[in-house]
């Protein structure tokens, strides 16, 4: 006997319940990974935009005699308990290099203490009631306001809140990523090459291609221990050099290079090759003009991407001491020098609470840079993209 | 030495496997006929399994020799033996004689790139480089070092072009992409491409059965004006283009040569049970 529609509606009934059930199962842990994403980046927003404006103080600066030995000399005594240690340090080394300003005098914004800074902002402070009066009408009055932290971005690490910067970590980055896609970029890319077009599908070949998948799993800190024992131990990298934690990044880099140039070369279809072959192009002229201009921007998005993982290692970077205090931006690749998510690290770990929008800015940087790289990757993935 | 063609009683006529039976050209027919491949118990393997069986076969220059046979017949296995496009497959193993110009191909001093300079290949489905039209046909004689000078080298692109019948069609679009033509038009391109090196043999891999019959046709007489500077060799599903193109038909069957004759012979009076079967459309 035939089943009418109703009967077949009715045990439908079922199965629609169920998809409907798991569609809004899955839409809700979609949304609660997006609430999840949408905390991370209000709450960084709000400790880490802060740090981007710093509290300065205007005022006049003698460059006197006096000031030369002691800089505090310089500016109105009532002044020396608001602004930075650092500007007051600052004043006798500028005239022992500019002995010609003695005797002049100027007028701009110098950086004030942090507590100062921390009470503008509404942060916690320890200023009893007469400084905050004192600051509060200095505020009213202009002089004291929060200006664009350029201290930020052009200084290095300091253990004065108020002038630590960036920039160190920013150049021990750029340096540490030379290195390591100077190292693994053409390694990675030809060891795709051999793997994929001219290596003979052997077991030999099968036990390289499972390790270096394998490689691409292995905890990031076995690879910093590898950095120390081979790079810095046995070959005498010095420490601490972006040299050896580019090396030891570029160890962590390449198999995702290797990885993501294989499927490249694997997406170019073998009609091409076939066509080069047949007007008699040797191996290595099929794989140069025909297969790598096509899989290149593959390999680039893939390189981009390994980069961005690299950039914000900082496990590795621990072991062969990157984390550290530098001061100085590094003057080369044998310096000591640290990295961005290295100085978070070490800001992390400051008790003085001007360091938490510290962090929170520097992660901001951090996240700006990180999501610009893979922005500019998928671009690139989408403008190449070429269907066959 | 044992000249099969010259000891053949028949002068030009191609001396079939030991199964197919051949039959006699008229004689001007034969006059233009000379040997350009000459193949003797050619057996090809995928790993363990037979695809060629014991084929012996005399290719004729600057005449078109269709391999028919239906799917799977070993035929455009066949083809690819004669530039040995099969070295790309690691499963191949081959054992026999493919003899071009005195030489064995197969042998470890021929350079296959020297011979796939000599013999060129059309591919099934349309393949241009994705570089312009120009570099498309340049790209191959550049690489060979048949020209140095500018000059020489757009004079060839243009003789290429030409006679691959593309030339009035894309000489105003020389820098568009080769992949912009249309299916037709990429495959003569290909063919361009192809003879631009000035190959001795063009294998053409079913050269039209990606393409509309407008576009087929065109090939086709293509094809014909073609034969009178290279020996063409084409492997072809289509059993009418072959009667319409072929000066020469081989049927294959099973990895065997089972005919091999002059096509009008061939397709007038077919002299195995099994070609006139396929021919008249009974399997296949």
């Amino acid at each position: 006997m035939s089943q009418t529609f109703d009967d077949i509606s009715r045990q439908l009934g079922r199965r629609h319940r169920r998809s409907a059930r798991l569609k809004w199962i899955s839409m809700s842990a979609l949304g609660l990974a997006g609430l999840f994403l949408l905390w991370f980046f209000s709450d960084m927003l709000g400790k880490g935009l802060p740090a981007f404006q710093q509290a300065y103080i205007k005022t006049t600066i003698q460059y006197s005699q006096q000031a030369s030995q002691d800089g505090r000399k310089a500016i109105d005594q009532a002044l020396v308990p608001l602004v930075s240690r650092t500007e007051v340090r600052g004043i006798p080394r500028l005239l022992r290099n500019q002995p010609a300003r003695v005797g002049t005098q100027e007028f701009r914004w110098l950086l004030t203490k942090s507590e100062v800074d921390q009470y503008l902002k509404g942060h916690r402070h320890t200023l009893n009631a007469q400084e905050q009066a004192d600051i509060q009408r200095r505020v009213d009055s202009g002089q004291i306001a929060l200006r664009f932290n350029a201290a930020f971005f052009t200084q290095g690490d300091s253990r004065i809140a108020e002038s630590a910067g960036l920039l160190s970590a920013v150049v021990g980055t750029v340096m540490t990523m030379i290195v390591t896609l100077s190292i693994a970029f053409p390694i990675g890319v030809m060891t795709a090459i051999y793997l994929e077009e001219f290596a003979p599908d052997n077991w030999f070949t099968q036990i390289i291609e499972i390790n270096i998948n394998n490689l691409a799993a292995i905890p990031s800190i076995l690879f910093g221990l590898l950095g120390l024992a081979i790079f810095i131990n046995f070959f005498g990298v010095p420490r601490s050099s972006p040299l050896a934690g580019g090396m030891t990044l570029a160890l962590m880099t390449l198999p995702i290079i290797i990885i993501s140039t294989r499927t490249a070369l694997r997406s170019v279809p073998d009609s091409i090759r076939h066509a080069a072959f047949g007007v008699g192009c040797s191996q290595w002229q099929v794989v140069r003009d025909h297969v790598l201009p096509l899989a290149m921007p593959g390999i680039m998005t893939g390189s981009i991407i390994g980069l961005a993982q690299a950039m914000g290692e900082t496990a590795p970077l621990i072991i062969v001491g990157m984390v550290a205090f530098i001061p100085d931006v590094g003057a080369s690749f044998t310096n000591a020098a640290t990295v961005m998510p290295a100085q978070i690290f070490t800001w992390a770990g400051e008790p003085e609470k001007a360091f938490v929008e510290k962090t929170a800015g520097a992660i901001l940087v951090l996240l700006a840079v990180l999501i610009s790289l893979n922005a500019f990757a998928v671009v690139l993935r989408k403008k190449f993209e070429r269907r066959w | 030495m044992n000249n099969p063609v010259k000891n053949n009683p028949w002068l030009g006529t191609p001396l079939p496997g030991t199964q197919a039976v051949g039959q006699p050209l008229t004689i001007n027919e034969q006059a233009c006929h000379e040997l350009s491949i000459r193949v003797r118990d050619l057996d090809l393997w995928y790993g363990t399994n037979q695809a060629l069986k014991s084929l012996n076969i005399d290719l004729f220059q600057k005449n078109i020799t269709a391999l028919i046979g239906p799917s799977g017949c070993g035929k455009s296995t066949f083809l690819r033996c004669l530039n040995r496009m099969n070295d790309l497959i690691p499963s191949v193993s081959l054992s026999g004689l493919v003899e071009m110009d005195g030489r064995d191909v197969n042998s470890s001093k021929m350079d296959e790139i020297a011979l796939r300079r000599r013999v060129g290949m059309v591919f099934q489905k349309p393949n241009p480089f994705p570089k312009s039209i120009y570099e498309n046909v340049a790209y191959a004689p550049r690489m060979h070092d048949l020209v140095s000078r500018k000059v020489d080298q757009d004079e060839l692109v243009e003789q290429a072009l030409r006679d691959a019948g593309l030339w009035e069609e894309v000489k105003d679009k020389l820098q568009a992409p080769g992949t912009s033509l249309s299916g037709g038009q990429q495959q003569r391109l290909c063919i361009a491409r192809a003879i631009a090196v000035q190959p001795d043999v063009i294998l053409m891999d079913e050269p039209t059965s990606a393409l509309d019959p407008i576009s087929t046709a065109t090939i086709e007489d293509l094809m014909d004006r073609l034969k009178n500077q290279f020996t063409i060799i084409t492997v072809t599903h289509n059993m009418q283009q072959a009667a319409r193109v072929a000066d020469y038909t081989a049927f294959f069957h099973l990895g065997e040569i089972v005919e091999y004759n002059d096509t009008r012979v061939m397709f007038s009076t077919p002299a195995n049970k099994k070609t006139e079967d396929y021919i008249s459309g009974r399997y296949g």
